[in-house]
């Protein structure tokens, strides 16, 4: 699947919920995996970024450069933040904004809740580099991009 | 038009005063210039710009056009013809922040010992702060490793016993 780029609009459009939780849904998620798949060394994608308007997205910390805490490969439908807590700089880029990366705040350590490709309800606990996907990829499902969130290129609040 | 000439590099420094970079960039565009990466700072009390610049003539022709906002701002002004392009972004992956007492060296010192551990130096920022009387010298490097993080660590180790706190970070860009 084609994977839309800045500045279309779809990018920065809310996302509906995800309701019918049938095969067309799972082969989808998998057509988002492997579209994934052909970026550059990418952790995580959402729905949105292939123009389909819906709350979904796929986190993969595995796929970390460095070893991190990880709650393994995770489509998420529907997701919701419910706890955050510290923040933390770190430098994010897009597929759907090539060759450019920057600085963004992002909370520390997040709770959040979701539903699996079956409809079930799941809960996840993400610190770090694994949060830190999880509230780039949620932002794309509210029309967020992370040129948003950008913060002085200079910015550091590393030390934890 | 623009995309067939090369691109320059223009530096200009000057005290720094409101509305130098609108009125340098006011003359680039009325002549249908094109912007590319530009860094500007306050250093001192000057502003410095570095800007790739396209479009707007030769060396000698961008240095007439600006000539009357050079003089305004009683600006030094130097432009270049480079071998340069876009999208030629690398993303760092070790970040090195020094801080201690202000001494002459530190500049040289580490970098010369981050050089040798590996370490290409894309972005590197410094600054005095304290005092005039006590003043410490704020240093902050992003690079890439040619051989990971473990001999960047174990080269500014020694640092530690000449008084500089080095810390050491392995960056990584999240990308989805």
């Amino acid at each position: 699947m084609p994977i839309l780029t800045y500045p279309d609009d779809r990018l920065k459009t809310v996302c509906e919920p995800v309701e019918q939780f049938d095969p067309e849904l799972r082969e989808f998620a998998e057509h988002l995996q492997y579209t994934a798949d052909q970026g550059p060394s990418a952790v995580g994608i959402a729905a949105p970024q292939v123009g389909r308007m819906q709350r979904l997205c796929l986190v993969d910390a595995t796929r970390a450069k460095r070893p991190v805490d990880n709650n393994g490969p995770l489509v998420l439908a529907n997701p919701e933040i419910t706890n955050w807590k510290g923040f933390a700089v770190g430098r994010e880029g897009c597929l759907s904004i090539p060759d450019y990366t920057g600085k963004v705040i992002r909370a520390e350590t997040i709770e959040l809740t979701a539903q699996d490709l079956e409809g079930r309800t799941v809960t996840f606990k993400m610190k770090g580099f694994e949060a830190r996907i999880a509230q780039h990829e949620i932002d794309h499902l509210d029309g967020i991009l992370f040129l948003d969130r950008l913060v002085s290129r200079h910015a550091d609040l590393r030390q934890r | 038009m623009a995309q067939t000439q090369p691109w320059l590099l223009l530096t200009l420094v000057g005290a720094d005063r409101p509305g130098i970079v609108a009125h340098v960039t006011r003359v680039l565009f009325g002549v249908g210039a094109e912007l590319g990466e530009t860094a500007m700072m306050r250093l001192g009390n000057q502003f410095a710009i570095m800007m790739m610049v396209r479009g707007a003539g030769k060396p000698e022709e961008v240095t007439g056009l600006l000539e009357s906002v050079r003089a305004d701002f009683d600006l030094k002004l130097h432009v270049d013809e480079i071998d340069a392009s876009l999208h030629q972004h690398r993303e760092p992956d070790i970040s090195v922040t020094v801080h201690s007492a202000d001494r002459s060296g530190i500049v040289a010192e580490v970098t010369a010992a981050l050089l040798e551990a590996g370490l290409n130096i894309l972005d590197l920022r410094s600054d005095v702060g304290g005092s005039a009387e006590k003043p410490i010298y704020i240093m902050q490097i992003d690079g890439e490793s040619s051989a990971g993080i473990e001999p960047i660590e174990q080269c500014v180790a020694r640092f530690a016993d000449q008084g500089l706190t080095v810390r050491v970070t392995p960056l990584e860009t999240m990308r989805g």
